[in-house]
């Protein structure tokens, strides 16, 4: 049996050491006996460390086990050098013991983690500090009682918080002290080192009394997270309890209070006569902009009503808004936007010069995760909307609309017809001659670079036919 | 009218400001004072410094700037036509009690939000002003929170992002018919445009980061908004679809769910009930599962009833109760996805499942080690050493597992 001495309670550098030489030298964890010194005196029983004997075979120990262990030592359970030896011990003919938390030696030392990080973790929450008086610098000064021996732990934090202000932590076990360019430790001390209140406590305890709701009482919540353990230093918690006894009075006066009448209703005010047609699409813009006819519009962010000049010769028809279109609320400003506006270059033809809308002008989806999946708008929705589509068009009255995609199609013509039959031309609800083309979207969807080439070419050369036909009509004398 | 003290105008916008439910202080940029000459750090993870016994956690100093209001949103208590006593803090004054709380640890930061005042641009001045002698004269680094106002300048909105860790706006109420009754001045449009805006933001900093760092940060800890739950007569299932556009549609970080509270001098409007605390509770736990563990809302709808979900059990206890045929699962052999569908099984424990069976071939004392409730995972469940058999179809399975019922209070 082997007695070792670690040379203070937190003392991994000590144990390290001894915990390499015991194992260079193939001694069991049975045999050996962890000690911390609590006199000078003992150093002198102590058999000498182990450093002399050499480790007979190469050391390994993962990283996550050195930064655990480091954390377990400030634990106050007796047994926790052992355990780590142990661990080590046992990890050499097992190398994946410590991702193994259900072995009872790892769940052991998880536990004691865990402890470790939460009382740091309420330390850097609950230390309360005071403001001493007389100082020629702004001086604070707080008072604290962790459950395990995690100073050291926990001051880096106060460190990189307060940088610039000078400020010292008491415990029992150990107090820190930062001057505004060291941390230094000293030994452990009593309350009494402490100041015994500051001046803005009273501001605080206000603040924690009206910030409470009195109608939700949770006393469990509460103690849950900020157990009776740590009430003793903090400066609020007398108030806790009258709190809960008065709670339960505050609310039932709040309920049976009798209530205040409501003072006025609210009016909308909406539309205005219009006289030019590019005064009358902006009046549709903010008439469209309140439309709820599909059920899908109130899930979306915005209508997005179509844009261009009024006086143009040519419509383009896409589907619906995407994603991006329903931020920005502009047409073809997402990824299709992006194809199609490339397209547009390749056709020679200009996105300034035309009127740009969709058949729908709410952005149907499902929500999955942070992201919305687009979902082809029914026939309903596109019957609903061609109000819009129909006051647009009586406006701007284009001698030309291009359908992109089957969706715009059906707005425009009333019925289904593919894009490829409808390629050659069909006629609008309103008299209106349209030709069918390739949406940009369809581009987008082909996963094969070939196939979207060839998607890509279709569309450019269902844009520049347009262009063609437009300039073919703009010579024949009407 | 006699002069106001600092603690009282405190308590007033203390007061008025603890419906909103946020107090969150996480996931921004990581950052801490040295070098500058101010105070603060973030450090990623959150912290609350005090708990009230309403079990909401203290992190940030939550204050309006003043409850002084135009609108008459009927469900809150700063609303124009109620009778609470008034109070306004300069933005001055608002950087000192910020920087004085912070010096003692109280708190993590500021979550300034206030009532509108003479006009949107005004009020969103007020609040950004105030975040700029923090971050700019003080060099302040701890967490601030700005509430955004609606039809605010967006040029105050993008400034507010550049000064805040996170901006949010309350859509109050999941449905666009609720707002229209219960707050007429606001309009769901112009929060989801104001949100969209945000958006776009944040997208854009985080694309220009990629090319130059110094671009100035935007909102790095997100945004988020808060829903009511019970002042109007919307479901539960109506409550979660409209959290799921709202995730969706602006990358929310949070939404928050508040049971609707009485307030002192309340409108007739509202039902003067107390706070559908479990509700609130069971919606939370189904957001959860809805956002980490896979569940579509589909799965969330059919386990409820009349459009609710269930208050007495889980949503996730009453989807598997409802999917019996997919259990047992094998602990030693399910993947990911299925383990997180056991009621009992979080996402930590099935990390735990996942990497210990690599190793071992789990009993179901292991999985105990693991979980917090052996008993409510046994049924669903097979391990080396354990089959439920006829456990898991037991028609009296929910009353094995619901906690039992509880006598009422009757006093009030």
């Amino acid at each position: 049996m082997r007695i070792v001495h670690i040379g203070h309670e937190t003392d991994f550098s000590g144990w390290r050491d001894h915990a390499r030489a015991l194992l260079g030298a193939g001694i069991r964890p049975e045999d050996v006996v962890w000690r911390v010194c609590t006199e000078e005196a003992d150093l002198f029983d102590v058999m000498t460390r182990d450093t002399g004997t050499a480790p007979k075979a190469k050391i390994t120990v993962p990283r996550a086990f050195l930064t655990d262990a480091q954390m377990a030592v400030c634990h106050r359970d007796p047994a926790r050098f052992d355990l780590l030896y142990r661990l080590l011990w046992r990890s050499q003919d097992m190398p994946g013991l410590l991702a193994n938390s259900v072995d009872e030696d790892v769940h052991t030392l998880h536990k004691l983690t865990k402890a470790i990080r939460r009382d740091r973790h309420k330390m850097h929450a609950f230390v309360r500090f005071r403001e001493v008086k007389g100082e020629a610098e702004e001086t604070f000064v707080a008072w604290f009682e962790p459950e395990h021996r995690i100073t050291e732990l926990a001051a880096p934090f106060f460190m990189r918080r307060f940088s610039n202000m000078r400020w010292s932590i008491l415990t029992p076990d150990c107090c820190a002290h930062w001057d505004r360019e060291t941390l230094t430790y000293s030994e452990g001390t009593t309350a009494a080192q402490a100041p015994d209140g500051d001046e803005l406590e009273d501001l605080w305890r206000g603040y924690f009394r009206s910030i409470f709701n009195p109608a939700r009482l949770k006393v469990k919540a509460m103690t849950s997270e900020m157990p009776k353990k740590y009430w003793k230093n903090l400066p609020e918690a007398d108030l806790i309890e009258p709190l809960i006894a008065s709670a339960r009075a505050l609310e039932t006066q709040m309920v049976s209070a009798a209530p205040t009448p409501v003072k006025r209703e609210a009016s909308y005010e909406f539309s205005d006569p219009c006289a030019t047609p590019a005064d009358a699409l902006d009046t549709l813009r903010r008439e469209a902009a309140g439309c709820t006819l599909c059920d899908h519009a109130c899930h979306a962010t915005q209508t997005v009503f179509g844009e261009g000049p009024a006086d143009t010769p040519l419509m383009i028809v896409g589907e619906q808004p995407g994603d991006t279109e329903d931020i920005t609320g502009r047409p073809f400003t997402g990824p299709a936007g992006a194809v199609f506006d490339e397209a547009l270059a390749g056709a020679g033809l200009s996105r300034d010069a035309l009127y740009l809308t969709n058949a729908v002008k709410h952005f149907r989806f499902i929500p999955k995760g942070k992201t919305r999946l687009h979902r082809t708008p029914g026939t309903a929705h596109i019957d609903h909307c061609r109000r819009w589509l129909k006051a647009e068009r009586s406006w701007i009255k284009p001698r030309l609309t291009l359908a992109m995609g089957a969706t715009a199609i059906r707005a425009l013509h009333g019925k289904t017809l593919s894009v490829t039959g409808a390629r050659e031309g069909f006629s609008c609800f309103d008299g209106g001659l349209a030709f069918a083309g390739l949406h940009p979207a369809a581009v987008l969807r082909q996963t094969v670079p070939e196939e979207r080439e060839r998607a890509y070419h279709t569309l450019v050369s269902d844009l520049a036919r347009v262009r063609q036909r437009l300039e073919a009509k703009e010579n024949t004398p009407a | 009218m006699a002069s106001i003290t600092r603690l009282e105008k405190l308590e007033i916008l203390a007061d008025a400001a603890k419906y909103d439910a946020s107090c969150s202080s996480s996931g921004s940029t990581r950052r801490d004072s040295r070098g500058g000459k101010g105070m603060g750090s973030s450090e990623g993870m959150g912290i609350c410094h005090a708990y009230t016994p309403d079990g909401r956690c203290i992190s940030l100093l939550k204050v309006l700037m003043t409850n002084v209001c135009m609108f008459d949103c009927r469900f809150c208590v700063n609303r124009s036509s109620s009778n609470v006593r008034r109070a306004r803090f300069t933005p001055e004054e608002l950087a000192t009690l910020t920087t004085d709380f912070y010096k003692r640890n109280y708190i993590e930061g500021l979550f300034l939000s206030s009532g509108i005042i003479r006009s949107p641009d005004y009020t969103m001045e007020q609040l950004v002003g105030t975040a700029r002698i923090l971050r700019h004269r003080l060099d302040f680094r701890g967490y601030i929170h700005l509430k955004t106002i609606p039809d605010a300048d967006p040029e105050l909105i993008a400034e507010a992002g550049r000064l805040a860790d996170r901006v949010s706006i309350n859509v109050e109420l999941p449905t666009r018919e609720g707002l229209a009754k219960f707050a007429p001045e606001k309009d769901d449009k112009r929060i989801k445009s104001t949100m969209a805006v945000t958006r776009a933001r944040i997208a854009q900093w985080k694309d220009e980061r990629k090319k130059f760092k110094s671009t100035p940060r935007f909102a790095p800890a997100g945004q988020s908004t808060q829903m009511i739950v019970g002042a109007d007569g919307s479901k539960d299932v109506q409550i979660l679809r409209s959290s799921a556009d709202l995730y969706g549609s602006y990358q929310l970080k949070r939404v928050y769910y508040s049971a609707f509270s009485p307030i002192p001098d309340a409108s007739k409007d509202l039902p003067p009930i107390r706070p559908p605390l479990m509700r609130e509770h069971r919606i939370y736990q189904a957001d959860w599962l809805w956002r980490f563990y896979g569940f579509g809302l589909d799965d969330l709808s059919h386990s409820m009833e009349n459009g609710m979900l269930p208050l007495d059990i889980d949503p996730k206890l009453a989807w598997a109760l409802n999917r019996r045929a997919a259990f047992p699962v094998d602990v030693n052999k399910a993947p990911k996805e299925i383990l997180l569908r056991v009621p009992g099984l979080g996402i930590g424990s099935v990390g735990k499942i996942l990497s210990a069976r690599r190793h071992t071939r789990l009993r179901l004392e292991h999985v105990g080690r693991l979980c917090r409730n052996i008993k409510k995972i046994r049924p669903f469940i097979e391990a080396a050493d354990w089959r439920p058999t006829a456990l898991t179809d037991r028609a009296d399975l929910r009353d094995l597992l619901a906690p039992p019922a509880k006598q009422l209070s009757l006093a009030l």
